[in-house]
């Protein structure tokens, strides 16, 4: 039965953001003009590029990720959804977790798929498409989780996005320096195993302790 | 049995009730008075587990809800004032999702046959009057005779005197089976003589 409830949630989740795709297509955008920004303002020599590529995709992918998360629990929270979920019979962090992934699925895992569209702006070799849409594909979802807990100590607060990024942005350092720092490695022809592999630990520990954290946030911010 | 002992109440610093205690048995019902502001809502929302009390406790069946969480919620069906419908979905759809959170799964016929009785349109929700959108959060009710308690905040506010009328008999029903039902309102109807009465 708590698959069950984690099921529907994921569900309607999708199922609304396909009936608001507006929403959905706003975040994909902004990463996409944000990477294309750079280029343009630094000019167009490709050394410099191919340097910048790692960290300038992987900064536009935190920042359209930033831009989504309000989205996160703030429809739910106005029309008393949030009340009925936190009633629901599955236990909240596994109704929280779902969500997340929901969340994910929409405004983390186009980027992955996108992203190697935009490595071919920065003329990045194409052996490294593999470990960026990795290192995304590991990250991303980090990202999701990270900010599902800012975004829920922030419901309902004025001002709240401007407070969501102060307190999210720092939390996604590590993930940033070892998203991009795989790839550089790649670049260099180092092994960026290690990276990835500390990518998915980090991964692991967020999605096991997070939901928790994300369910007693909720509780506290929608008494 | 829904036991409240001594419950106080506080918001923005200051106190909206104090020393609150009832008994509402199987059976029973009780209605939440009081001018606007003057908790009815908040206590409520504590009743259901949903805020927590700065003083006193909620019991059910002499266990603690704060500690049932999960257990509570399933014997529970709470339909507060916002009407938690997804103005994107289709009454049909709101409806389905609700049981499904509730835990349960209602047939394609039973979630018809609930909407059509309160004559709610199949349109999705943006498009729906509120005393529409208050009818298809009512609906649930009609999918919910299994569950013990009724948390209901306001639950003729915009409903016609016909659909107020239908509600008011699935709560005489309910009662009539064994439950019970917490509800406030400004309108006095035809449950308020059976009723208990907290005045806020």
């Amino acid at each position: 039965m708590i698959l069950e409830a984690a099921r529907t949630l994921v569900a309607r989740d999708l199922r609304l953001a396909l009936r608001q795709k507006s929403d959905v297509g706003t975040a994909l955008l902004f990463f996409v003009i944000v990477a294309s920004l750079f280029p343009l303002g630094i000019g167009a020599e490709p050394d410099r590029l191919r340097s910048i590529a790692p960290g300038v995709i992987w900064v536009s992918a935190l920042l359209s990720t930033l831009l989504s998360l309000r989205r996160l629990f703030e429809g739910d929270y106005a029309d008393g959804t949030l009340e009925q979920i936190l009633l629901g019979a599955a236990p909240l962090p596994v109704a929280v977790a779902a969500k997340t992934a929901a969340h994910w699925l929409v405004a983390g895992l186009p980027l992955v798929l996108i992203a190697p569209l935009i490595a071919l702006q920065y003329d990045v070799a194409a052996s490294l498409y593999g470990v960026l849409a990795l290192s995304l594909l590991l990250g991303t979802p980090v990202l999701s989780i990270i900010g599902a807990i800012g975004a829920a100590l922030t419901l309902g607060l004025r001002g709240g996005g401007v407070l969501l990024a102060l307190l999210v942005l720092p939390l996604y350092v590590p993930v940033l320096v070892m998203g991009a720092g795989a790839v550089e490695m790649a670049a260099a022809g180092l092994d960026p195993a290690g990276q990835l592999l500390l990518l998915a630990a980090l991964l692991i520990v967020a999605a096991v302790f997070a939901p928790w954290a994300i369910a007693t946030a909720l509780r506290i911010s929608s008494e | 049995m829904l036991e409240a002992t001594e419950l106080e109440c506080q918001r923005g610093g200051r106190t909206l009730f104090r020393k609150l205690s009832f008994t509402l048995r199987n059976g029973e019902s009780l209605r939440v008075a009081g001018p606007n502001g003057s908790g009815k809502t908040s206590l409520l929302r504590i009743l259901c587990g949903l805020a927590v009390p700065a003083q006193g406790e909620v019991r059910w069946n002499r266990e603690p809800v704060a500690s049932l969480r999960e257990d509570y919620a399933r014997q529970l069906v709470y339909i507060g004032h916002a009407a938690a419908l997804k103005d994107e979905l289709t009454p049909r759809e709101n409806l389905d999702f609700a049981c499904r959170l509730a835990g349960r799964q209602a047939k394609d016929e039973a979630l018809r046959w609930a909407l059509s009785s309160l004559a709610v349109p199949d349109l999705p929700a943006r498009k729906l009057s509120q005393g529409q959108r208050r009818r298809a959060a009512l609906a649930r009710l009609l999918l919910a005779g299994m569950m013990p308690l009724w948390l209901l905040d306001e639950p003729f506010a915009a409903l016609d005197t016909a659909a107020a009328g239908y509600v008011e008999e699935l709560i005489g029903r309910h009662l009539q089976a064994g439950g019970s039902v917490v509800y406030t309102t400004h309108q006095p109807c035809a449950l308020d003589e059976a009723a208990q009465v907290v005045q806020l």
